[in-house]
């Protein structure tokens, strides 16, 4: 299932078809959403988990782009503004579910989230392959949905936000309306926890690591 | 500096905002803990296989959809030009 429309501008940059599309240009708007409707769909469903939500956001983040392109500036690229808007949608279903319209997503009770000591790893080895040969693997995507959905939403959010957007941590904090502190334990919780479930199926059993002390 | 301490501080040092003096500690571990190098090895990895993921296909009767609803909003905000001139 090929995008049918616009073979021909395949190849013109963003910025390009973005200024096309400002100047009244449907065909450029729509390569535009053909380039990245996939990432800001699977961006949504990560989010979310579920994909009636997922479909919501992807059409809302589109109008919204297509209404608000002349007062796009061009400061950050089209993909991060397009999936800034994405993750902004995404998060305002999160909160109308909790019913937490106007409240943060900062849980106001967290015992977790300084106080528990970090987990520690458990199976230590190297990976069999690098992730450039295991990235074009089906089976290991589903490892990475699967595991991935295993976190906690607010360890899933700030993992998606920071590290698969690239937002920095300043920015994930804003956008998730919690502290940088939070953030940092957030990630680091969910980096491990994702290590961990990644490296039982990766690693080289045979290479696995016990340490025999703490040092 | 010790393995717990390191634990602590992975993911800035994995994104090089750790300072450097705690940086230099950190690696000095490192180079005499296996395990630690492995697990920062393993972190690293982690992420680059998130970040390069493919993403997931439309449901094809959801992008139908999708672009039918944008050429129809595109035709209201934009009123007094045809879009395809042919």
């Amino acid at each position: 299932m090929k995008p049918a429309p616009s073979a021909s501008n395949s190849s013109v940059p963003d910025q390009d078809l973005v200024h096309r599309a400002k100047a009244g240009d449907l065909e450029a708007f729509e390569t535009l959403a053909n380039r990245y409707e996939r990432k800001v769909y699977t961006l949504a469903l990560r989010m979310l988990r579920n994909e009636h939500d997922a479909e919501d956001v992807t059409q809302e983040t589109f109008l919204s782009a297509l209404e608000h392109l002349a007062g796009f500036r061009e400061e950050a690229t089209f993909s991060t503004w397009l999936l800034r808007i994405a993750s902004h949608a995404a998060l305002k279903v999160i909160r109308k579910r909790r019913g937490l319209n106007t409240i943060s997503l900062e849980e106001a009770t967290d015992p977790q989230a300084n106080g528990d000591p970090i987990p520690h790893p458990e199976f230590i080895a190297d990976w069999r392959e690098s992730p450039e040969q295991l990235v074009h693997s089906r089976e290991v995507q589903r490892l990475l949905d699967d595991a991935l959905a295993e976190l906690d939403e607010k360890h899933r959010l700030v993992f998606l936000l920071r590290d698969v957007e690239g937002l920095s941590v300043a920015e994930t904090a804003a956008a998730l309306e919690l502290s940088e502190a939070n953030v940092k334990v957030r990630l680091l919780r969910a980096r491990l926890q994702l290590r961990e479930r990644l490296t039982r199926r990766l690693g080289e059993p045979s290479r696995r690591i016990v340490r025999s002390h703490a040092h | 500096m010790k393995c717990e301490d390191l634990l602590k501080l992975l993911s800035e040092y994995v994104d090089g905002t750790v300072d450097p003096a705690v940086c230099e500690e950190f690696e000095k571990h490192m180079s005499g803990c296996n395990p630690c190098q492995v697990v920062v090895d393993n972190i690293r990895k982690t992420i680059t296989l998130y970040k390069g993921g493919q993403p997931c296909e439309l449901p094809e009767g959801f992008r139908q959809r999708l672009h039918s609803a944008l050429r129809q909003r595109w035709r209201e905000t934009h009123p007094t030009d045809s879009t395809s001139p042919r």
